[in-house]
């Protein structure tokens, strides 16, 4: 479904400091399973998923999505397919303060022009599947962290995608929320999704719910 | 409904509710832009307003007014000077005036005293300015008496006092008969202090004018259109002092309102980096910040445009009134005729929404180009 080829990316390129995070990566992820990054901080597994994601360009190699070369783009397009097809999962978060749990939620949805009442349904849907229907109204501030990372995988499904990329999901969790994220993403897998996330947490890589493991280190991929 | 409009519908909900997040600031920012609109609104309301009173009042004045100069002086016109004139054709009516000042010790003021026929004020009776009356208390059948420049004292009985929507320019009038005027100012026998003449031809007005000027050449012609741009000008000369005087506060203000509006956040830029990573494009939140800019400015200049008509047209322009109506001790009261001009409004609009939209703007594009990525690593 995805395919790196030879993908390199460098930051500050041709500046006294540059700094090269992805040295030639070639990989190919599969659809429909649960591919997790491990690695240390720095080793460049969310370099990675940016650039899986379309929030960045690599510097060389190429990017195909489903076939299609993407690496070369312009912003548009990227946007556009960022939009459709990933649902991000960050590791803050992210979520706008002030506004509530629902508003969070549709806020991807609002460049594709669907009606709010299209959107206001979807996202209930989704609120119950994730058990936070009861918190929908409540601004995002007043939730708790594990509610919190429930209203961004809930923002990360509102437009449907076929992957869903989550950076160090669990960093702001406890075991009892870990393992409960777990199970959500086993969800996912069941309904077809392709999962992407990167993480050093024990519970997170040697869950049964992860299919792969590839792991990371100085900008180069270790072991499978 | 449209998807491009619901896009919009969606992207204003957003603004509001961005709106309503950061309150204390946007408030702050609505208040400080609302009054600078409401001050430059007031000014042009009021000097237009003032033009257009003038305009309406002098439209009943005579179209030529004809002094006579000595060493370039105001001097009085003597005897037979009027039928020196002759016969000019397109003048209908010709008749010499009689006015003057007068200084009132009581008020320290100077009032206008001008002579009327023997059937508008009888003898031994006066008309006088709204503000003169209020001043000093007149009404109708109330006796006043002013001490002449040669010590005499005059009474006069108050037989009315002139209507309110002539203020303007009656504030300090004082109409007499021609007998109490002359005996008054001791005005030598058959003088005149000007003479009114009447065109009927408003394209004939500079042509009587040339031939009066060659006919009588120590007189000066002067047209009821040079008054009119006289006023004009003083209004526009007041508007000026007044602008330069405020032009520290507005600056100031106009300094508030593009730090504020120009200035992101780390908040802001967050937000902005979020909303890239989940899919909005450049162009929508640019978009947005601008459906921001207007929504501010716009309210703003409506809230400010507003309160500046009522402050004029409801509340006499309390705040700029001594300035621009002039210096003087006995000020005129009126009500405007509420006009409006549609340049005046739309240069305002220009200078004020346009200038905050740009300043959203441009640091909005800077923070909405910067690669979305930059939201995994906060």
């Amino acid at each position: 479904m995805i395919e790196l080829s030879n993908i390199k990316k460098a930051f500050n390129q041709g500046q006294p400091n540059e700094y090269w995070a992805l040295h030639g990566i070639d990989l190919a992820l599969e659809a429909g399973k649960v591919t997790a990054f491990r690695g240390p901080s720095g080793s460049g597994k969310t370099t990675l998923l940016t650039i899986v994601g379309c929030l960045s360009r690599p510097t060389s190699g190429r990017v195909r999505f489903k076939g299609e070369d993407i690496s070369g783009l312009p912003e548009r397009f990227l946007t556009d397919i960022r939009r459709q097809s990933f649902g991000f999962v960050f590791q803050q978060f992210n979520l706008i303060k002030g506004l509530s749990a629902l508003e969070n939620v549709i806020l991807p949805a609002f460049p594709t022009g669907r009606p709010r009442h299209e959107l206001v349904t979807a996202a209930e849907g989704i609120f119950d599947q994730l058990k936070l229907g009861h918190r929908s109204t409540a601004k995002v501030e007043w939730l708790s962290g594990g509610e919190q990372q429930r209203v961004a995988i809930a923002r990360a499904l509102i437009n449907d995608p076929e992957v869903i990329i989550a950076d160090e999901p669990t960093a702001n969790l406890d075991t009892a929320l870990s393992k409960e994220f777990m199970s959500i993403l086993e969800g996912f897998t069941a309904t077809g999704k392709t999962v992407l996330l990167t993480s050093h947490d024990p519970l997170v890589v040697d869950s049964t719910a992860v299919h792969r493991v590839v792991g990371m280190r100085d900008g180069r991929l270790t072991e499978d | 409904m449209n998807p491009w409009l619901e896009k919009q519908r969606h992207l204003i909900d957003f603004t509001l509710a961005s709106l309503g997040r950061r309150k204390t600031k946007n408030i702050g920012l609505l208040l400080a832009y609302t009054l600078l609109v409401f001050v430059l609104a007031s000014l042009t309301l009021f000097t237009h307003a003032l033009r257009s009173e003038a305009s309406f009042v002098l439209a009943g004045s005579p179209e030529v007014i004809l002094q006579r100069m000595v060493a370039g002086r105001h001097d009085l016109i003597p005897p037979n000077y009027i039928e020196k004139i002759g016969r000019i054709r397109g003048v209908q009516k010709k008749e010499g005036r009689l006015w003057g000042y007068y200084y009132d010790t009581v008020l320290n003021a100077n009032y206008t005293f001008m002579a009327r026929s023997a059937d508008e004020v009888a003898d031994g009776y006066i008309m006088v300015g709204n503000a003169l009356a209020r001043e000093r208390g007149l009404a109708a059948h109330n006796t006043i008496s002013f001490r002449s420049y040669s010590g005499k004292l005059f009474t006069f009985e108050v037989s009315a006092v002139l209507s309110p929507d002539s203020e303007l320019l009656s504030a300090d009038l004082v109409l007499l008969s021609e007998n109490d005027f002359r005996r008054f100012f001791e005005y030598p026998a058959g003088h005149f202090t000007d003479i009114a003449l009447s065109v009927a031809n408003p394209q004939e007005v500079r042509n009587i004018a040339a031939k009066l000027s060659s006919a009588l050449p120590d007189s000066r012609p002067i047209l009821r259109e040079e008054v009119l741009r006289t006023y004009q000008s003083v209004f526009d000369w007041r508007e000026g002092i007044v602008l330069t005087v405020l032009a520290g506060a507005i600056l100031a203000f106009a300094i508030l309102a593009w730090e504020k509006a120009s200035g992101l956040s780390a908040e802001e830029k967050r937000e902005i980096g979020i909303l890239k990573a989940i899919g909005w494009e450049t162009g929508d939140v640019i978009r947005m910040k601008t459906w921001e800019g207007l929504l501010i400015s716009l309210s703003a200049f409506l809230l400010g445009f507003i309160a500046a008509y009522v402050h004029v047209f409801h509340f006499d322009a309390a705040v700029f009134e001594p300035v621009l109506k002039g210096w003087s001790v006995l000020y005129p009261r009126f009500t405007l005729v509420p006009t409006v001009d549609g340049l005046q409004i739309a240069t305002l609009f220009f200078f004020t929404v346009f200038p905050y939209t740009a300043a959203v703007l441009v640091p909005i594009w800077r923070a909405a180009i910067t690669d979305p990525d930059a939201v995994m690593r906060a």
